[in-house]
């Protein structure tokens, strides 16, 4: 199959998307964990990733796509070569790579490579998907049916930025910066709580049960695959203006400014929804930081905290088997009790 | 009148057609079967409408990962001294159809891959699933992919037979010309959401697979547009086995939708259906085909189901086909062979790797001259095999007395400290199950799993009243407890009462029997062997229930007016 399904094509589903610009924006906002029903566009959601940013910049030849412009986040081999004259760069898209339930740890993280160990005799590196998704996105489908101690390896790397391999006599590490995006269906197994916490923001989708919308979203499913060209040709300029809208957010990140006002709000209100450690506000802020970007605005304000509040801290509350409030419901309920931010 | 299974038949082998003229497009077909004739006479029209190119490849539900989706060839790897990779199954049957033997057993680290690739058109998947009754059926993720639904357990063999050559090859192959031209008009796509929608099928695959379906139909015969009879035909063929719930009758007052369920999570309540509101006149015909092709046991079933809580529609596949029967791989140690571990044929010559240089020279000097006729060496002390989960998962099983003595005094309190129980569990990543007692029966109210969300919708519904089965209730827990250990999971159980049996094993009452028996099925479930903990509920404790707990040789946790966090407290020690 050639081109993924356009992401300004997705009909709905606004929050999924806000919370997926938001972390291209912003990868160190820290991926975005996506739970619903089946047949709701998840998947389709994340692969559209990939043809929604530009391409990048990567050393040419180099296995893990450093940044040239970056030597500090620079993996071994790149460091170690001669730094004039200055490396040859290449342009790829961004990696979005699928890592599959069934994959093993090898895959993942990287293993001695055979060929050369058999052929040579040389006691080589094979990367992983870890470091394929460097720079760009991990995405696991059923995220809550992968197995415990490789969920444990995936949130440790995307903390630390970097994959260590201590195996097989092999001692490498690489770089492996990237936004981990999840989905999967609650009803099928929940992923525990403490990796829960490691997810940047979680949306929650559901079938659209509008008659016109879901014909709409078949209507739009059907002509992509049956004149996959004609209708990408008819999304280009969306797509266009929606990559250059990131493009330029990520230019402006740095200049928005957060005041100690908005600051004191997104602490009070973890506090009043009860969330565990300050990862939430941090999260909060980073993503209303996004946003910001993303609307021209110089300095983060009411309404970008509300707008991603719920996707930033929905997933933290601490859970309380007596209580049936959804997380949601919750949340809207400080919020309104919050009103805006002052000062 | 055409016989009963005549009309199976017939759409049987119209499913068959449709799927030949779009393997890739419309999925392919999720057949219930029980394996018998008319499974072979169905993959052999199926086989016959296939064109040369795409042969069906069969494939069986315990391939290895491998296989199915490729890996390192052994024989050519040792052969060549390099890693030689071979094509998975997936690669091979590309564009083609691949029938899966007993589909429900297929595990969900295979199913997901599956799906992907049904996902991407590269493969058809005709999946063939034996599950019966309690049984689960194939995992969702790839049902909800196969656009065709048939059961070929309604079909007569003979009239397979007879009919199977209502289609041939050369209709295929005209078919499947044609079928780029056949224009989709916006009408026939809104009757087929709608009816999807009044069937109460959530996900929009379904309709996508629908409308393929519909294509193929129409170009089988002939047609460039879609018609009422394409359209019902994708109906009855994909929309109809899944149905939720039955379709309003247009005829009927239909402002007046079924009753939801009790319970029914929020995010499946199906839209409520309004058929001849909505849409024309076309749709209340296609809602009319769905409606008759509804088999009758989905009445039955959701007649069964409409006093408890939703045990397994959704989402029960996923969570328990995960933990395989055999212990799941979890990483590779040294060591040889034997029975019950298998060799890692990668990690193993990862393990050799290194030493081939030096192991060539040793062995036989004249080989550095001849290179290509070099062999990997492996040694004994290379050997990896995988290591299967040493642990076996644990599965928590809840007995919980709903009776009248129980209800009166604290059901909601023990509710509360089962809730406060299962968060432990689920931290903990137990499976967990409760049975309620009360009345005459004991009840499944849930059935192993390991949501928190599912446990606790289960729970709010329980309702409280009545006598006090003990006994069949210590049976049915004996029974869920030694199910679970045949299926690989470790088992202790949780007995919440206050002791006080006053219903007999026979449904009769009186105090003095009821006891006796309930005694008596301690005893058995002590044979099992399983950990329990017996928590008494009244409010002082009670000689009974520190008998039931001596004999169940349980520890017995006595808890007048304790809170929830104190019996959270035992149930983690006691496991």
């Amino acid at each position: 199959m050639g081109n993924p399904f356009p992401f300004s094509a997705i009909v709905g589903q606004d929050e999924l998307k806000l919370a997926l610009v938001a972390a291209a924006i912003d990868p160190t906002i820290g991926g975005v964990l996506i739970f619903g029903d089946r047949g709701t566009g998840k998947s389709t959601a994340v692969r559209a990733l990939s043809a929604l940013l530009p391409p990048m910049s990567v050393i040419k030849g180099c296995r893990y796509h450093c940044d040239p412009a970056d030597p500090d986040a620079w993996c071994s081999e790149c460091r170690a070569r001669p730094s004039r004259p200055r490396p040859a760069v290449a342009k790829v898209p961004v990696p979005v790579v699928d890592m599959p339930l069934g994959a093993t740890e090898d895959r993942v993280v990287g293993a001695l490579n055979l060929e050369q160990a058999l052929g040579a005799g040389v006691r080589a590196f094979e990367p992983g998907l870890l470091a394929q998704a460097n720079r760009g996105f991990l995405y696991i489908d059923e995220v809550n049916l992968l197995e415990d101690h490789l969920v444990d390896l995936l949130i440790d790397v995307a903390a630390s930025g970097e994959n260590l391999v201590e195996r097989e006599g092999l001692s490498v590490r690489h770089p492996a910066r990237f936004v981990l995006v999840g989905s999967g269906n609650p009803e099928e197994g929940e992923l525990r709580p403490q990796l829960l916490d490691r997810f940047g923001m979680s949306v929650e989708v559901a079938t659209p049960l509008d008659l016109d919308l879901r014909v709409e979203i078949v209507r739009r499913r059907d002509q992509f695959e049956r004149e996959p060209e004609k209708f990408m040709q008819g999304w280009n300029a969306a797509q266009a203006k929606l990559q250059r809208d990131i493009v330029a957010a990520r230019r402006r990140l740095a200049q928005v400014r957060v005041s100690d006002a908005a600051l004191r709000w997104a602490a009070q209100l973890c506090l009043r929804v009860g969330t565990d450690g300050l990862r939430g506000e941090l999260t909060l802020i980073r993503a209303a930081r996004a946003l910001a970007a993303l609307h021209h605005r110089g300095s983060v304000g009411t309404a970008e905290l509300v707008q991603i509040a719920p996707a930033a801290l929905r997933h933290r509350l601490r859970r309380d088997p007596l209580d049936d409030t959804g997380s949601g419901a919750r949340i809207a309920r400080a919020l309104a009790e919050l009103g805006p931010v002052v000062g | 009148m055409p016989a009963a299974g005549e009309g199976a038949a017939r759409d049987a082998l119209l499913a068959a057609a449709c799927l030949a003229v779009d393997p890739c497009g419309v999925g392919g077909a999720w057949v219930r079967t029980d394996f018998g004739e008319a499974c072979r006479q169905w993959l052999e029209a199926l086989r016959a409408l296939l064109p040369g190119e795409h042969p069906l490849r069969r494939m069986p539900a315990h391939i290895d990962d491998e296989r199915l989706l490729g890996g390192i060839d052994l024989a050519a790897t040792l052969a060549a001294g390099a890693p030689v990779r071979a094509r998975g199954l997936l690669a091979e049957a590309g564009g083609g159809v691949i029938a899966l033997s007993s589909a429900e057993r297929l595990p969900a680290r295979l199913a997901v891959p599956l799906a992907a690739a049904l996902d991407r058109r590269e493969v058809a998947l005709v999946a063939l699933d034996g599950s019966l009754g309690e049984d689960e059926p194939c995992a969702r993720v790839l049902a909800d992919r196969l656009g065709l639904a048939i059961d070929l357990r309604e079909c007569d063999e003979r009239q397979l037979q007879l009919m199977s050559d209502e289609f041939d090859a050369g209709d295929v192959q005209r078919a499947r010309r044609r079928l780029g031209e056949v224009a989709t008009d916006d009408e026939s796509l809104r009757t087929l959401c709608a009816t999807a929608a009044a069937c109460g099928i959530g996900s929009l695959h379904v309709p996508l697979l629908a409308l393929r379906v519909a294509r193929a139909h129409a170009a089988l015969a002939g047609r460039g547009a879609l018609t009422a009879a394409d359209l019902q035909a994708a109906a009855r063929l994909v929309l109809a086995p899944r149905a939720t719930c039955i379709p309003a009758a247009p005829a009927q007052d239909s402002a007046e939708p079924p009753p939801p369920a009790p319970n029914e999570p929020e995010s499946d309540a199906a839209p409520q259906p309004e058929p001849s509101g909505q849409v024309g006149e076309l749709a209340d015909q296609v809602v009319a085909a769905a409606r008759a092709a509804i088999p009758a046991r989905l009445l039955a079933s959701l007649a069964a189901s409409a006093g408890q809580p939703r045990a397994g529609t959704s989402g029960k596949s996923g969570a328990t086909v995960l933990r395989g029967r055999r212990g799941r791989p979890c990483g590779v140690r040294a060591g040889a062979p034997r029975s019950g571990t298998r060799l890692n044929v990668v990690a193993t010559l990862r393990a050799a790797a290194p030493w081939q240089r030096v192991r060539q020279r040793a062995a036989s000097p004249p080989a550095r001259h001849a290179p290509q006729a070099r062999r990997v060496l492996v040694r004994t002390g290379d050997f990896r095999v995988t290591c299967f989960r040493q642990r076996s998962e644990t599965i928590t099983l809840f007995l919980l007395d709903a009776s009248g003595s129980s209800a009166m005094h604290r059901l909601a309190e023990v509710k509360g400290a089962v809730e406060l129980l299962l968060a432990e569990c689920y931290v903990r990543r137990d499976q967990v199950a409760v049975l309620a007692f009360r009345g005459r029966k004991a009840e499944l109210v849930l059935a192993p799993t390991r949501s928190l969300v599912r446990a606790k919708r289960s729970l709010a519904g329980l309702p409280g009243g009545g006598g006090t089965p003990l006994a069949t209730a210590l049976d049915a827990a004996r029974e869920l407890a030694a199910q679970s250990r045949r299926r690989g999971l470790d088992p202790s159980l949780v007995v919440l009462t206050d002791g006080q049996a006053n219903v007999a094993r026979d449904g009769s009452g009186g105090r003095q029997r009821a006891a006796e028996e309930a005694l008596q099925a301690a005893r058995a479930l002590r044979a099992g062997g399983f950990r329990t903990l017996l928590i008494d509920t009244a409010p002082r404790p009670q000689p009974q229930a520190r008998a039931l707990a001596e004999c169940l040789c349980a520890r017995y946790l006595p808890l007048p007016y304790a809170d929830a966090r104190a019996l959270a407290g035992a149930v983690q020690s006691a496991g």
